[in-house]
């Protein structure tokens, strides 16, 4: 274990797409233990950010720290140890069509630990796809067969299948029903709680913010702007965050919430 | 070469890292298991093998020896807890809530496929074959009749006929195409050449190689190996550009907005092929009788003059007209054997590669199944 409080250092990110610069001079710190809401408007660059701290995405410049591993240097020795212990939901759950839901969860654990037998990886993709709140037939389902809300939760089953102690989750509730959305948002908490996850949460549900989110941070003009327990924010005179927070779906998040 | 050497150990270092356990037999009514060590997914190695091998009653399992817990930790424990009705003794916080997460939840076994004994499962097979072969071919009957529907459509208001659709197609089956089918053709020709100036002069005959070639080129093999080609290429890429719009639902968004998918993508691409196949026939035509001619000039020795001059009198105009007949019918087979496959897409990634595989495999099987009638027919008309 390190003693390192930050789980993700990101510092003096700079990220471009030819003349379109998304990010400049951008720091950010997520703390061990936490649930760190992203929030910003469309086009800012959120998705971005999350894809270059998982290394999908080379900044032009910048230094990113993940779990003390430096994704982005030559040296890969220690990146699949890395990977091993992070998970990723993508927004669509970007689950393998041609493979069952079951089989989906256990793609990660055959990768790492082929001397495991099917019988406990029968067990522990089971144990995850109920964990994450599928009935137990949906395990031998094919993405196909589910619906976005189960898709996403089986995306999530995938992402939790090595234990990992860093979650990434991008736009968990985009899609839901509200109820469904609701139920999401109890069980990333209740996920973070026993199994002492940090979580990184990209979000536009002011709900999912006011209801999970142990502190939120804000991007626009390329950079975190602001970041802090809601309470804070909602003080800030930011003409952009004062918009997002006070407009008339934050209000009555924050009513629901007050 | 060290690298992966540490990247493996890196890989496998939790087997020899196993989480252990002792067994205290001391208890009266089974046994005491005590762990040690870290119960996680990167310690357990072995540890749930050992486990399952266990074939004496557990009574209690003891943590007090445990640092660090995950769900997979606490599903072994919870498990072999559950199979000896054995007490969990001294947890610590961390791996009570994981015990009690993992408890409540009901494990059930993954319902186990279908997978019926082989005799049985050949016939199943086999049975399936036939239904979906069948259904296809119903289906691809009515696919016919929508694409005949939507053309005599168009002739009545040709308006509706999407002219920059076809335009394109006409670029990508066929002036893309020129440079293979002529390249493809001309060494077909050589070879044709080739073979028949080596049987041929066996009964000093060498001059009838040009009657293979004239005849042999324009009745079949011009068309023929252009329609080959034609599949593989364009007739591939209907069957997967039009599946991938159906996995994207773009086809499905036409329709919502009014847009018949059939006049909209089938239609160009059945109509770009059917005027370019008789056009890339002839072109692959001439081609092989440039190859055939610069063979039978270099080996045979028969100057182009006469090497044209002959292939004037031994190939009847029939047979250009033969060529020039098939091909069009060849290309909207082609096409809508693509089409078609392509709008069978349902579901997933896979279906995209298989259903272009099935589009290139029905659209030569049908070119030649039509051939060897074309052949027939004409022979029976008395063009032969």
């Amino acid at each position: 274990m390190t003693s390192n409080q930050n789980v993700i250092e990101v510092s003096d990110l700079r990220n471009a797409f030819g003349e379109h610069v998304v990010h400049e001079h951008l720091n950010l710190n997520v703390r061990r233990g936490e649930i760190l809401g992203v929030v910003g408007g469309s086009g800012t660059g959120k998705s971005v950010l999350m894809r270059s701290i998982i290394g999908l995405q080379q900044p032009s410049a910048g230094d990113i720290r993940v779990l003390d591993e430096n994704l982005l240097d030559d040296d890969t020795r220690n990146d699949n140890e890395v990977r091993r212990r992070w998970g990723v939901l993508f927004q669509g759950g970007a689950l393998f069509s041609t493979l069952t839901v079951a089989e989906n969860v256990q793609v990660p654990l055959r990768e790492f630990y082929p001397h495991f037998d099917q019988e406990l990886l029968d067990e522990i993709a089971m144990t995850k796809i109920l964990l994450s709140g599928l009935p137990a037939d949906a395990a031998c389902k094919f993405p196909s067969e589910l619906s976005g809300g189960m898709k996403k939760r089986a995306g999530l089953a995938r992402a939790l299948a090595m234990d990992p102690e860093l979650l990434f989750l991008d736009e968990p509730t985009a899609g839901l029903d509200p109820i469904g959305a609701a139920k999401f948002d109890g069980l990333t908490r209740e996920l973070q709680e026993t199994l002492g996850l940090t979580v990184f949460l990209i979000t536009h549900d002011l709900d999912t913010l006011h209801a999970i989110c142990d502190r939120v941070a804000v991007i626009a003009d390329k950079e975190i702007i602001a970041i802090g327990k809601i309470e804070e924010l909602l003080k800030s005179k930011h003409p952009w965050i004062h918009e997002y927070f006070s407009g008339p779906r934050g209000r009555a998040a924050n009513q629901g919430y007050g | 070469m060290l690298v992966i050497l540490r990247l493996l150990r890196q890989k496998y270092r939790s087997m020899s890292e196993a989480v252990n356990f002792e067994i205290d037999e001391t208890g009266e009514d089974g046994v005491s298991l005590r762990f040690a060590g870290n119960l996680i997914i990167t310690e357990i190695g072995d540890m749930d093998s050992r486990l399952r091998k266990l074939d004496y009653p557990v009574s209690s399992i003891d943590l007090s020896g445990v640092s660090r817990i995950d769900t997979i930790g606490a599903w072994i424990i919870e498990r072999t807890a559950r199979e000896h009705q054995a007490q969990i003794l001294h947890a610590n916080d961390e791996a009570a809530r994981l015990l009690q997460r993992v408890s409540e939840q009901q494990v059930e076994n993954i319902p186990k496929l279908f997978n019926p004994i082989p005799i049985k499962r050949i016939l199943h097979e086999i049975g399936d074959a036939v239904v979906t072969s069948t259904r296809t071919m119903i289906a691809f009957m009515g696919f016919i009749g929508q694409v005949v529907i939507s053309f005599l459509t168009i002739l009545i208001h040709p308006s509706r006929l999407r002219l920059n659709a076809l335009v394109m197609r006409f670029e990508f089956v066929g002036l893309r195409a020129l440079a293979i089918v002529g390249l493809m053709s001309f060494l077909i020709g050589i070879v044709i050449a080739q073979q028949g100036a080596v049987q041929l002069r066996q009964f000093g005959a060498e001059v009838f190689t040009i009657n293979l070639i004239g005849r042999l080129t324009f009745r079949e093999l011009g068309v023929l190996m252009t329609a080959i080609m034609v599949a593989g290429r364009s007739g591939s890429a209907f069957a997967a550009q039009i599946g991938t719009m159906k996995i994207t639902e773009e086809i499905d968004a036409m329709r919502t907005i009014g847009v018949s998918p059939i006049e909209a993508l089938v239609l160009p691409r059945t109509l770009a092929t059917i005027m370019w196949m008789p056009l890339l026939g002839f072109y692959a035509s001439i081609m092989a009788i440039i190859g055939g001619g610069l063979l039978c000039w270099i080996v045979l020795e028969i100057p182009p003059a006469t090497y044209i001059q002959r292939l004037r009198e031994v190939t009847p105009l029939t047979d250009f007209y033969i060529g020039l007949i098939k091909a069009p019918v060849f290309g909207a087979i082609i096409a809508m054997a693509g089409c078609f496959q392509g709008l069978q897409v349902k579901n997933n990634a896979e279906e995209v590669g298989l259903k272009t595989t099935a589009a290139v495999v029905q659209a030569i099987f049908l070119v030649i199944v039509l051939d060897a009638f074309f052949a027939v027919f004409f022979s029976g008309i008395g063009w032969d």
